[in-house]
């Protein structure tokens, strides 16, 4: 099973909660808007990734689990 | 000279029987040069667009036969949209194709809906390209026989109108806007049906290769990149404007085609302002083929060079482009919208000789920070721009820095003001760019 984070842009207004909860995936930019080096997640950080996902105030933040 | 089924060999083909300053071409002038277009079964037709090796000329590059699959292969399939919205400032090959050869475009038109089951055409066009409304409304009403519903729309302008989910965006609800992607255009498009998006320029190229078939069409061209292509070339030439030239063709000879440079060559821009700089040494040892200029990081976008004459400060022309790209964004998504604001007033401190001795690295830490983080690629082709700006104009960075600069403003053309209106310079391809089969 693998999972894929995703942001949606046109949607993101850099809260800045994702990198707040998983600082391991997330680092902000300049501007405080969201940079993901690296989109498939660990599996050990799935469930901080759910977290981030939950707590975008503009669900910016897309986790695809397949 | 003519093939057995009617093609003629070497240039022009697209642009065959066209008069600079003419009148669009009518329906039977359009017949009388290409004849009758032939009844093809859709699978036919696609297989031999395979086989011809045609690429999509709107700037992507994407395999034609492949995108034309891809539509075919769903159900309930939507309209086909020629995108004729060309954004691009300097290009003015697809104005100049609906604008003059408005049957050759819809003949591809036509041929690419049957192909993928689609019962409809809608050609969209910049609002300012008002002969090109008129001359494809005019084109429509003289085929009033066809089966198809076919349609003009007009849409704004703006560089980003016409990347292909702001088009569909556009003519779902008027909102000329890229979207958040998945779904692309082919799973769920116009009215939510899946969607064929073609260039004008890829469609009339369609035209031809079912007309005369993907042997004639490799005629002419490299066996990696066959055909020929529209090339809008302007900055430092003689005689701007759209050519007509076979893939392989030296850009020495591209140049000349134009009437030849006004002043030695400093540098080139190939593919527009998502494009790239090349300094005039491995410029001009370059072809026109994708294999050459991948070789120096290029591609060729959407068909146009720039030459900049060495009178010319590459710095000062670049700062004013990355400034354009910057407020042509569509001001969705925050990396572009900050980042490119931000990369713009840098570029123009380093240009000004008032920026710090990092910002160079600042910048290039924002591009590479940047790339691939808007919803569409905007900001990437941006990016892009300014990484070879920093690259080929290096050293005129430090000279700034030192309150030297010597340059006279060349004015690459921004906004609407573009290469003069098709008719007025547009030319056909001249002697010394008639080249054959470049191999």
């Amino acid at each position: 099973m693998s999972a894929i984070l995703r942001i949606n842009p046109i949607a993101c207004e850099a809260h800045g909660l994702c990198a707040e909860l998983l600082p391991e995936l997330i680092r902000l930019d300049d501007w405080g808007y969201p940079i993901l080096d690296e989109p498939e997640v660990p599996p050990d950080l799935v469930g901080l990734a759910r977290r981030a996902v939950d707590a975008c105030p503009t669900l910016a933040v897309l986790l695809d689990e397949s | 000279m003519s093939t057995a089924n009617g093609g003629h060999h070497g240039l022009p083909r697209l642009l065959a029987g066209l008069k600079p300053g003419g009148r669009p071409m009518s329906l039977a002038a359009h017949h009388r040069i290409h004849g009758p277009v032939p009844s093809i079964a859709p699978h036919q037709l696609i297989e031999e667009v395979e086989r011809s090796g045609l690429r999509g000329r709107g700037g992507a590059d994407f395999p034609t036969a492949r995108k034309l699959q891809t539509v075919a292969d769903r159900k309930r399939v939507g309209a086909v949209v020629v995108n004729g919205s060309e954004t691009e400032p300097a290009s003015a090959k697809d104005r100049l194709l609906l604008a003059r050869l408005p049957h050759l475009v819809l003949d591809g038109a036509l041929l690419a809906a049957r192909a993928v089951g689609s019962s409809e055409v809608i050609v969209k066009v910049g609002q300012n390209a008002t002969d090109a409304v008129r001359a494809v409304d005019d084109a429509i009403m003289e085929r009033e026989s066809e089966r198809f519903r076919m349609s003009v729309l007009t849409g704004p302008d703006g560089y980003v109108t016409g990347e292909e989910s702001a088009v569909v965006h556009y003519l779902n609800d008027s909102t000329p806007k890229p979207t958040f992607i998945p779904p692309r255009p082919f799973e769920r498009g116009y009215r939510g049906r899946p969607t064929l998006i073609q260039n004008p320029e890829t469609l009339a190229q369609l035209a031809l290769v079912a007309r005369f078939g993907s042997r004639w069409y490799r005629e002419l061209g490299t066996v990696a990149d066959p055909g020929s292509a529209l090339v809008t070339i302007t900055g430092a030439v003689r005689a701007p404007g759209v050519y007509e030239l076979a893939f392989g063709t030296p850009m020495a000879d591209l140049l000349d085609a134009a009437g030849g440079r006004t002043e030695p060559l400093q540098a080139l821009l190939v593919g527009g302002y998502f494009g790239t700089w090349v300094d005039a040494s491995a410029a001009v040892a370059l072809r026109l083929a994708r294999e050459d200029l991948r070789s120096v990081g290029c591609s060729l976008g959407s068909g146009v060079l720039i030459a900049l004459g060495e009178s010319a400060c590459g710095l000062h022309e670049s700062a004013r482009v990355i400034s354009y790209l910057a407020e042509q964004s569509a001001g969705q998504c925050g990396p572009c919208v900050y980042g490119l604001r931000s990369i713009a007033d840098s570029v123009g401190a380093l240009a000004g000789g008032v920026a710090g001795p990092r910002e160079r690295e600042r910048v290039l830490r924002w591009a590479g920070e940047i790339r691939g983080r808007g919803a569409c690629h905007h900001p990437d082709g941006a990016v892009r721009f300014v990484e070879s700006t920093l690259r080929v104009f290096a050293s005129d960075i430090e000279t700034h820095r030192r309150g030297r600069c010597t340059a006279r403003p060349a004015g690459l053309p921004l906004g609407g003001s573009a290469v003069e209106p098709p008719g007025s310079r547009v030319a056909g391809p001249l002697a010394g760019a008639r080249r054959g089969l470049v191999r």
